[in-house]
């Protein structure tokens, strides 16, 4: 499971930093929703995997080592929400310069090759 | 304690966002009321940063200066959120309400007016700033941190215009990609010592096993990646002079506190957690602090002497400022601490006035040479005969506008570049001064020295250049009026770092105590570990 997970984000991370290379700014913006699903992956790793085990412990002497880490799962769901908005905000800022601009290239001008 | 100072602390966080939250109620045709809302509420947070101030350093109540911690949701410290206001953080806290409340009034002459919301995302971004700040934890300091640039892409792309779109476009990738480093620092860190808090933190450091050490640094180093690219250190600051030529001029201002943010960050986590005290982790900064410090100097003081635009020099000056701060807290030591708070306080007010009284002196100058970037020359060699127009030397009208912009300008100049008596000089002083004082001065602190006395004279160099350009060459049209509302916060900002020069003395006993505290993290942690819940115990 490790090894997969390991994988899924090398390959997230990979090509949202290709995407995000690119001179376009539609490409930039899915780029960078590429690699906030790799972190968020990440981060879910830095809790250690378990499956199957529920985060919350219930009352009494209970074996921690039975339920997965609750932080991870509340990090990634702030982290979430906040790389959505600021991902929505960009696209507003991404149209907003293709009409002012005319291109949707990120210097705003088109070089002619 | 009592009662409401004991909750007093989230109110530099809550009030902001109430406000704004409210200004949502009125649309934009009732724009007195939100300019006396938001006003009234940066006003209030001068206030409460002052009361805040005076508590952490044990002038109220008790007597006894130590952090204040403060249990958000009455949940014990390392589980549940924490506020903390010490020196530093309510020092941070007074600086960043003087400046947000002169830019605000500042703004109310005609840039408030240029696009919608302009209060509502003013105070977000000082309820990010301020909660920045206060809180004591890393993943809370990402939120903050959000909060802060969501409001801040709003501002900068303010007043509209293809030159800023496509400047904030830059702006907003890359503070997003710098967010998503920050939280792979935060998920590695949390990895290795499983706390988020910074205080529980600080104590687990030490005992890291080595194995899992490299794993720690990296995620710290990544996370250092995310505070440095926000203050503009080379080579992560190609963004920084462009977005701030392009934002509005208030809008700028008020950024200029936002480089300071991510050098609070690296003050205190570098204090915290790679202090004297953790151990085998100790000191795993401070080289890479030194010299990427010095490389954003280098560039700032080519910057500043490369640009012929002012608000280009005053962008240039930010990395200046900033590469000082990052090698003196590399270089370290309570007096070099100390000085290095008081620079920071004198040099961001000092950019802020800069930013405020760009506009206007650019207001008279023309506009082909603004856009060209060329200037007429300063001196015309050309030998024209005896001066037969002696009769004109006595009775030239100085127009009372150029009067007052070349007064606050010179004034300006001198602050930032550092020359005595104003408190620009002071921080240099104190700052070269320290690096004296130290047991033994090596190569690094003789960099620093002569970086800091270069820094100056670029700074000097080209503000003179600009001055001369701009208002002392005549004008063939009458000047641009200068409203009452502009020159006001000009006014306040200079007159700060004037009572910054006069009262120097206590001023540096409180940097000084602050220095102290932040070199003995145990203080922290303790007043972290033993803050008071209100539900249970007695406080």
């Amino acid at each position: 499971m490790e090894a997969v997970l390991a994988l899924g984000i090398g390959v997230l991370t990979a090509s949202g930093l290709w995407l995000l290379f690119r001179p376009r700014t539609f490409q930039v913006v899915l780029g960078l929703s590429l690699l906030s699903y790799a972190v968020n992956l990440f981060i879910l790793a830095a809790g250690r995997l378990r499956s199957d085990a529920p985060p919350i412990v219930g009352k009494g002497a209970v074996d921690p080592a039975l339920y997965a880490d609750p932080i991870p799962q509340a990090l990634i769901l702030t982290a979430i929400v906040i790389s959505f908005a600021t991902t929505a905000l960009l696209l507003v800022v991404l149209l907003a310069a293709r009409g002012l601009t005319g291109t949707d290239h990120v210097d705003g001008e088109d070089d002619e090759r | 304690m009592n009662g409401w100072m004991h909750h007093l602390i989230v109110a530099p966080i809550l009030l902001p966002i109430v406000v704004s939250a409210l200004m949502l109620a009125f649309d934009e045709r009732r724009r007195t009321l939100k300019r006396a809302l938001s006003l009234g509420a940066t006003a209030a947070l001068i206030i409460i940063a002052g009361l805040l101030l005076w508590q952490a350093d044990g002038r109220l109540d008790t007597g006894i200066a130590r952090p204040r911690a403060y249990l958000v949701g009455d949940w014990p410290a390392p589980f549940g959120i924490v506020l903390v206001a010490d020196r530093l953080s309510a020092l941070m806290l007074l600086l960043t309400s003087v400046l947000g409340f002169t830019a605000l009034f500042y703004s109310l002459a005609r840039w408030d007016r240029s696009g919608p919301r302009f209060h509502a995302l003013f105070l977000l971004l000082f309820a990010g700033l301020n909660g920045a700040f206060l809180t004591g934890d890393i993943f809370n300091l990402f939120v903050f941190f959000e909060v802060l640039l969501a409001a801040s892409y709003g501002l900068i792309l303010h007043g509209a215009g293809a030159e800023r779109t496509k400047a904030s476009l830059h702006y907003i990738t890359i503070n997003i990609v710098t967010s998503l480093l920050f939280l792979i620092g935060v998920a590695m860190i949390y990895a290795v010592t499983g706390t988020l808090n910074m205080a529980d933190l600080a104590s687990r450091v030490p005992a890291v096993p080595a194995a899992d050490l490299m794993l720690l640094e990296a995620g710290a180093a990544i996370l250092g990646i995310a505070f440095l690219v926000k203050s503009g250190t080379w080579p992560l600051s190609f963004w920084l002079p462009r977005t701030y030529a392009a934002a509005a001029p208030p809008v700028a201002a008020v950024f200029a506190i936002m480089t300071k943010v991510g050098i609070y960050i690296v003050l205190r986590l570098s204090s915290l957690l790679f202090g004297a005290t953790s151990g085998s982790a100790a000191d795993f900064t401070d080289q890479w602090l030194i010299w990427s410090g010095f490389a954003t100097m280098l560039f700032g003081i080519l910057g500043i002497l490369a640009t012929r635009t002012l608000s280009r020099v005053a962008g240039h000056y930010v990395l200046v400022s900033s590469g000082t701060l990052l090698a003196a807290i590399g270089i370290g030591g309570a007096a070099l601490t100390a000085a290095l708070i008081f620079y920071l306080v004198s040099s961001t007010l000092a950019v802020g006035a800069l930013y405020l009284i760009i506009e206007p002196v650019e207001r008279n100058a023309d506009e082909d040479d603004m856009i060209a970037g060329i200037a007429e020359p300063v001196f015309d060699d050309e030998y024209t005969g005896a001066v037969e127009e002696e009769d004109n030397e006595i009775g030239i009208v100085i127009p009372g506008t150029i009067a007052v912009l070349g007064g606050g300008f010179i004034f300006c100049t001198l602050l930032l570049a550092g020359l005595p008596p104003l408190s620009g000089f002071i921080a240099k002083f104190a700052l070269i001064d320290a690096l004296f004082r130290a047991d033994a001065i090596g190569p690094t602190a003789w960099i620093l020295i002569g970086l800091v006395i270069l820094s100056g004279l670029a700074t000097m160099i080209a503000l003179t250049r600009a001055g001369i350009d701009l208002i002392w060459t005549p004008a063939e049209d009458s000047p641009a009026r200068l409203s009452v509302i502009e020159v006001v916060p000009i006014g306040i900002l200079l007159s700060v770092c004037l009572a910054l020069m006069i009262w120097s003395g206590p001023l540096f006993r409180y940097m000084k105590a602050t220095a102290d505290v932040l070199s003995d993290p145990a203080v922290y942690i303790d007043a972290v570990r033993t803050a008071p819940r209100s539900g249970g115990s007695p406080g």
